[in-house]
């Protein structure tokens, strides 16, 4: 089996790995950081939305060997000694999740929205999102926290 | 008390800090040692006989540990999944229920069917293995439309039910209602497809069936919104172990919206699969499987008729509808277009005679069970369509048609002519607070502004009711259900003051963990941080019921409440005896005992302290500061509400936009208005995904789900929809200690019909849902072509 070298969440990570795994399933079953998820077959839901050297991916549409040297941050790496990220600060102040499944892959992407457009309006977040599918909140809340953690990101 | 945690404060969900660094605790999170992983072969026909399966080389591949097949099942004893509600026919007869085995034994009856479950160490190994099972299938012609399936001559979906009649059910006064139209000055008649839906909660069904051999113990993992219930149907009917040797875990859920009430074949089959191999057996479903499997929604077609007097005066309503079952019955099933459906029929009216006619029949589709709201949609979409419809039909403004027929807020108890006694309300206020909200005196100018742009603007309401709360036992009991619907709630004093809450409610996403404890905090004055609500897991909480029916505050919160009266209660025991007063001298309130008329006090901390280390201490007392309580409701709770959509058409692309959303809703007491909101929101976006965008469409040839992937089945997203105005009003449920009613489902209750008179108002024709930019397209061109 090859062997698939990167960083993951500040850390250098190592394993052989059946050419057939991909990125979600690496991040998940060998290193067990289950907060990236998996919830279609087809890359529609963005569940499983990581970063890849700063930029958002979809963990489902890639293979593991396809990341070798890569820097990947997942939903596990966001927090700071213990402080949550203003993305995830401001999900939880405007109660931007129900179920929290959809919630990681949300978090990651809007974090990679807000970097690449700084100070969305609501029409710019809502079609930033459109790769993510919420089942619970009907988005409202999430566009409201992503409008609010860009004014404390970025600055 | 601190009116920052307590009743009515929007606090921050306690359970957001795991779920937002990626520390909750899904199923598929989840592994026990030396698991193995399953994987089903499913039937790719919607129905055929199995002539043959031959698993010999599959049982040869690398890494499989055992292949099943629905002999094996049956060889050892494992009973069918049952359907637990008994519905009676109008002649008498109980409904029809052929045989549900976990796994196909001779027939496939859906695309999706189980046929075999592959073990093998890892889900690749299972995945290849159960490539190389054989099976002979004998193709028949399968029947998909629920109106079809009562057609002579189409497919005999089981051979124990002639004409795939499952029930021919009816309620109302036939007599009256036929009384009602001969007087009839108007007549309205409209049929409506209620589109079939899949419920896509965003984490796919998942179990792991592991079995301790030193207990003799079999521990199911599993997405349920109701562990108890689960434990309960495959004990007592399944026969998988006796319900002390079964534990049921259901750890964080995400999403159910009913879907994940039902009793599942595939936990069923990794339960017992878990003894055979003596190993744990994890199986996660995929998403395509989830389409396939996952117990759908709605899927009724149905012909109503109003009848009204010559002032639009509601005299009578008669409605038929067919119900899709699809290939077998769900667990809940039958009751969904029968108890939960027609009993809503009067909506907020005063319809004094109605009469329903539902026929429930089988198809060759995956099984139709509740799906946020359960029959109560299907209800107001029926209402609120043809209320509509009635008021253009009459010429008249659809707000003035509706108020002329409210019920009248004083009108409470109001016993209406399908069996419901509604409680409270005030229907005209929402409909006020919903029409200032969306600016409803300015409408006609932003028409006008529409049509100056070539574009068609309407504005459609829907004043929904819906029955939640479920439901008082005795009277579930005497309509057919075949388990009491109560609730329990055990709330513990740790000795230092702290407080758990063991809840049969199972929380997935509705912050059971923050409302919950806010209840806590307003009544036993425990800080917010110090109350943690367990549940989910048979083998921690007392029994319950579970979540459903937006039942969780009003029934699990009333037992919470039943229990904190003992706490109470037993607490001036203790704190007469510390202050040496009298038990008929002790007042407490929000955590504090006081002796009347004095400034003697003790703290809840200070009595719950004394009960576990009872030095000094009332003699005849137990120690210990720990209640369980069970409440079962008197009566159903009636959330009501008007919501008004506004939308603009482009008659030249179909394009329907979502331009404004009102929504006014009486929940009675909110305890939490920032989740309550939430709810609405969510709600609302499933009512508007069925009205513009879902469809679960069967190939009527084939029997095939065609749109069976999110290539296909188009999920609302974020764009679709624009920020939602809701207010909610209150007049207090009289039923429950909180005043409580339930808001889960009102927005999937509401929507749809808001939206869709709001397009039909556009267009000027009726058309069904889902509202998609080619059904609207042709709808606009051909009123266009018409008045050419
Ligand atoms: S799991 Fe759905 S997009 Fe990756
Ligand atoms: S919070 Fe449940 S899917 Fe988004």
């Amino acid at each position: 089996m090859p062997n698939v070298s990167m960083t993951v969440n500040g850390k250098a990570v190592s394993a052989e790995v059946e050419p057939r795994t991909l990125l979600v399933q690496f991040l998940r079953e060998k290193l067990s950081l289950t907060g990236t998820h998996v919830g279609c077959d087809t890359s529609q839901c963005g569940a499983c939305v990581v970063h890849v050297d700063g930029k958002s991916v979809k963990a489902c549409t890639t293979l593991a060997l396809q990341h070798e040297g890569a820097d990947v941050t997942t939903i596990e790496g966001l927090a700071q000694n213990g402080e949550l990220h203003p993305m995830q600060a401001a999900f939880k102040e405007h109660h931007g999740l129900q179920c929290g499944f959809c919630t990681p892959g949300m978090v990651m992407s809007a974090i990679d929205l807000v970097n690449t457009h700084p100070n969305p309006d609501e029409q710019t977040i809502r079609e930033g999102l459109e790769g993510n599918i919420c089942r619970c909140t009907g988005y409202q809340n999430i566009v409201k926290a992503v409008k609010a953690a860009s004014d404390n990101m970025g600055g | 008390m601190s009116s920052e945690t307590g009743i009515g404060a929007s606090v921050r969900r306690k359970e957001d800090k795991r779920f937002l660094t990626g520390k909750g605790r899904y199923l598929d999170d989840i592994n026990r040692p030396g698991q193995a992983y399953g994987v089903f072969l499913r039937s790719p026909h919607a129905f055929a006989k199995i002539k043959s399966i031959d698993i010999a080389e599959a049982s040869k591949a690398p890494g499989v540990v055992a292949i099943y097949t629905g002999s094996d099942l049956a060889d050892d004893g494992v009973g069918g999944l049952i359907c637990g509600w008994g519905i009676t026919s109008k002649d008498g007869e109980p409904h029809k229920a052929p045989a549900h085995p976990a796994i196909a034994v001779d027939t496939v009856r859906h695309v999706g069917d189980q046929v075999a479950f592959v073990i093998a160490d890892s889900v690749a190994q299972a995945k290849d293995a159960a490539e190389l099972i054989e099976v002979d299938y004998d193709e028949l012609t399968p029947v998909v439309s629920g109106a079809d399936a009562l057609a002579s001559g189409a497919a005999q979906v089981h051979d124990d039910v002639p004409g795939n009649l499952c029930y021919d059910w009816e309620l109302g006064d036939e007599a009256a209602v036929d009384a009602a139209f001969s007087s009839a000055a108007h007549v309205t008649k409209l049929d409506i497809y209620n589109n079939r839906l899949v419920p896509n909660a965003m984490e796919p069904r998942a179990a792991i069936g592991d079995f301790d051999a030193g207990t003799d113990e079999i521990i199911l993992y599993t997405t349920s919104q109701n562990p108890h219930v689960a434990r309960l149907v495959l004990s007592a009917f399944v026969g998988i172990a006796p319900e002390h040797k079964l534990r049921v875990i259901a750890p964080d859920v995400g999403g159910g919206f009913g879907s994940k009430i039902f009793i599942y074949a595939e936990e069923t089959v990794c339960a017992w699969a878990a003894r055979k191999i003596n190993r744990a057996v994890k199986w996660t479903a995929e998403r395509s499987e989830s389409f396939l499997t996952d117990a759908h929604g709605r899927d009724h077609h149905t012909t109503a008729e109003l009848a009204m007097d010559a002032n639009g005066k509601f005299l009578g309503l008669r409605v038929n509808t067919i119900a899709n079952m699809g290939a077998y019955l769900s667990t809940f099933a039958t009751s969904v277009p029968s108890y939960l459906y027609a009993t809503l029929l009067a909506g907020q009216y005063t319809t004094p005679a109605i009469y329903a006619n539902v026929k429930a029949v089988f198809t060759n589709t995956a099984p139709v069970d509740a799906y946020r709201g359960a029959g109560r949609p299907e209800a107001t979409y029926v209402i609120e369509r043809i209320v509509e419809r009635a008021a253009r039909d009459l010429g008249m403004s659809p707000v003035e048609l509706r108020k002329r027929n409210f019920i009248a807020p004083d009108a409470y108890p109001y016993e209406t002519p399908v069996i419901m006694t509604y409680d409270s309300g005030n229907y005209p206020l929402n409909m006020d607070t919903a029409l200032k909200l969306i600016d409803y005196d300015g409408y006609a100018a932003r028409k006008a502004d529409s049509e100056s742009r070539g574009k068609k603007r309407g504005i459609g309401f829907s004043s929904f009711i819906e029955a939640c709360g479920i439901a008082p036992s005795a009277a579930v009991g005497s309509l057919g259900a075949g388990v009491g619907l109560w609730e329990s709630a055990q709330v513990r004093f740790n000795p230092t003051g702290s407080v758990t809450v063991f809840t049969g409610s199972h929380s997935h996403g509705q912050g059971h963990e923050t409302t919950f404890a806010q209840l806590i905090t307003e009544h036993l004055g425990v800080p917010i941080e110090n109350v943690e609500i367990s549940h989910g897991d048979t083998g921690k909480v007392p029994f319950g019921m579970g979540t459903y029916g937006s039942r969780s505050l009003a029934v699990g919160g009333s037992a919470i409440m039943r229990a904190v009266d003992k706490i109470v209660e037993k607490g001036k025991k203790v704190a007469a005896h510390l202050m040496e007063a009298s038990v008929e001298d002790i007042e407490h309130a929000h955590g504090v005992f006081k002796v009347a008329g004095t400034d003697k006090q003790v703290t809840m901390a200070e009595v719950a302290f004394a009960a576990y280390v009872p030095h000094n201490y009332p003699p005849d007392l137990e120690p210990g500061m720990d209640e369980t309580a069970f409440y079962d409701p008197t009566n159903f709770t009636f959330p009501a509400g008007t919501h008004i959509a506004e939308v603009e058409i482009d008659p030249d692309t179909g394009v329907v936009e979502v331009l404004d959303w009102a929504a006014s809703d009486d929940f009675g007491n909110v305890i939490n208005p920032m989740i309550v909101e939430g709810q609405i929101h969510g709600g609302v976006a499933q009512g508007i995904g069925q009205a513009l965008l879902e469809n679960a469409v069967y190939d009527t040839e084939t029997g095939q789900l065609l749109s069976g992937s999110y290539m296909d089945y188009t999920m609302p997203r974020a764009d679709d929809f624009p920020s939602l105005k809701i207010e909610t009003t209150n007049t207090p449920c009289p039923g429950n200690p909180l005043g409580v009613k339930g808001c889960g489902e009102a927005g999937a209750i509401a929507a749809p019909a808001a939206l869709m008179n709001a397009i039909t108002d556009a267009l000027g024709v009726e058309i069904d849902m889902p509202a998609t930019r080619e059904k609207v397209w042709h709808a606009a061109q051909s009123v266009q072509q018409a008045a050419e």
